[in-house]
């Protein structure tokens, strides 16, 4: 039911997202587009220097309460953490984070964000990890 | 006109969804059925059914004259002079396709120029993208004002010799605009371009005279027009169908096919390969019965008095909280009403209003040039149609009213 879904932590990370923004030296960067309601979320990285951590992240875009939310609490749990730890984390993590009961075309709303960090995390397969080895 | 007898005979609008009475504002994606519709269907299953233009059998002959009878009763919804103009397609998006195809094809070369609209429907825009990138051809887009006017001096750019064809819709299914289709087409034709006219939501509301419009090529989806799914018409003049090579091979579309050679029946046949939807072109028959049977003059009126109070409500309630896409003035415009609220993404509109039982539409509107115009990623629309009623779009306000208090 949608009362369910605009929970007050939803509606606050929607008015107040966290680590929303430009990162203008981003290592990494994905994004993702919801072709149906017409979401766009582009996510960026910054690694420390010995590129294992994330040492920043944030996200621009344009979406609706659900992607927004959902989005915003997925930075807030990668940041600072390995990139081992970071590529571990699951959609199922994703959807238990947020809590709320979503119907099949809200899953997407609130996957867009993750979608958008896995395809920042497959470009730093090409363009990230030989310098990783070499530091 | 008596909206709640009209509302009887729609056996879906007694449903209840979420626990609350359903009110449907989605016409403009897909209408509801008639309980008419639904029998004709099925009632050719039931008697009837048997492929066409084969069986030398009583079953057949009655589908083929059912089949061929609906041809032309769609010839007459749209003042076809020729009834073997009619070609039956899956609906406008397959009539838009064919048409892309075919004069891609018979008139088009690299480097020609296809001119369509900002508020065209993606089914009338990535066809002739497809097109561009398959043959090399051009793409340009005519814009619309702030108020949803098609720019009509834009078009005089495009007017140099290189533009083949001028396609537009008749209304759009964003903005409810309805465009100038006749001014455009003598211009376009005086420019040696042909005009092709997405009519997929003009047919569901007011009468269609393709001579009178002017348009080479007009297509329409029968289930935004109260018929069933699966099932519209592209009409065309009768020298287009002759000149666009065929677009699905198949049986019934042939006239001789040797291990070395093949030729083709002469149009519509020359465009239906395979058996076609004869329940659905029978089903659409009775719907376009029974949508002339209400009176356009009278659907006219209630859907004027519907848009009334959209705006009306839109006003007193909302004020400067939404914002109303396209022109204002109910006369020049059909019941397609998109709007957005300030800081609040259509989507979530959609998803509170779907717990209040109401079904609106929310997102790209397969618009996105249009999106782009108004520099917005998403819209949320609601479509009423002749079995909604005042108190309905008075439902839809409450609901936004809780939309806005949730969010606020």
């Amino acid at each position: 039911m949608a009362y369910d879904l605009y929970q007050e932590m939803i509606l606050h990370h929607y008015r107040n997202p966290k680590n929303f923004g430009l990162l203008p030296s981003a290592d990494l960067e994905g994004a993702e587009s919801n072709p149906t309601c017409g979401d766009h979320i582009e996510v960026r990285l910054k690694l420390d220097p010995d590129h294992r951590k994330v040492a920043e992240i944030r996200f621009t875009g344009d979406g609706c309460a659900i992607s927004v939310a959902s989005t915003s609490l997925l930075t807030v749990q990668v940041a600072g953490k390995s990139l081992e730890e970071v590529q571990a984390i699951t959609r199922d993590d994703v959807l238990k984070q947020l809590g709320i009961p979503l119907s099949p075309v809200r899953l997407k709303c609130a996957l867009t964000g993750f979608a958008a960090l896995g395809k920042a995390l497959h470009s730093s397969a090409s363009t990230v990890r030989p310098t990783a080895q070499g530091a | 006109m008596d909206v709640q007898k009209i509302r009887e005979q729609f056996p879906l609008l007694s449903r209840r969804v979420r626990g609350k009475p359903l009110v449907y504002l989605d016409s403009a994606a897909t209408s509801q059925k008639p309980r008419v519709v639904i029998d004709a269907e099925s009632n050719f299953y039931r008697e009837t059914n048997s492929n066409v233009h084969r069986g030398i059998y009583l079953l057949s002959e009655e589908a083929t004259d059912a089949y061929e009878d609906a041809r032309a009763r769609v010839g007459r919804f749209l003042r076809a002079p020729d009834p073997s103009e009619i070609v039956f397609v899956r609906g406008a998006t397959e009539a838009l396709n064919l048409l892309a195809h075919g004069l891609g094809r018979s008139r088009l070369k690299a480097g020609d120029r296809v001119v369509a609209t900002v508020s065209d429907h993606h089914a009338n825009v990535v066809p002739w993208h497809m097109l561009r990138e398959e043959r090399g051809t051009t793409l340009e887009f005519v814009s619309v004002d702030e108020a949803g006017h098609l720019r009509l001096d834009e078009y005089d750019r495009w007017f140099d010799g290189k533009t083949k064809v001028v396609t537009l819709p008749h209304v759009s299914n964003v903005l409810g605009t309805v465009n100038p289709v006749r001014e455009i087409a003598d211009r376009a034709h005086a420019a040696g371009a042909v005009v092709v006219l997405d009519a997929a939501q003009s047919a569901p509301h007011i009468p269609i005279d393709v001579v009178a419009l002017g348009a080479d090529a007009v297509a329409f989806s029968g289930h935004k027009t109260l018929g069933p799914t699966g099932i519209g018409a592209l009409w065309a003049r009768k020298e287009l169908l002759e000149e666009m090579p065929p677009w699905m091979g198949g049986g019934s579309m042939i006239e001789e096919v040797h291990a070395g050679r093949i030729s083709y029946r002469e149009p519509p046949a020359k465009f239906e390969a395979g058996t076609p939807n004869i329940a659905g072109a029978i089903g659409l028959s009775v719907a376009l019965d029974y949508l002339e049977g209400i009176g356009w003059e009278d659907l006219a009126r209630h859907e004027r008095s519907m848009q009334a109070r959209l705006f009306q409500n839109a006003d007193e309630r909302l004020g400067k909280k939404i914002r109303i896409f396209g022109s204002r003035d109910v006369r020049e415009r059909e019941a397609v009403f998109s709007f957005a609220l300030e800081g609040i993404h259509p989507h979530d509109i959609a998803s509170i209003l779907d717990a209040e039982g109401i079904a609106i539409r929310a997102g790209r509107q397969c618009s996105q040039p249009l999106m782009d115009r108004y520099g917005v990623g998403a819209m949320a629309r609601a479509s009423p149609y002749l079995y909604n009623t005042l108190e309905e779009i008075d439902l839809l306000y409450d609901a936004l009213d809780k939309v806005v208090k949730v969010f606020a």
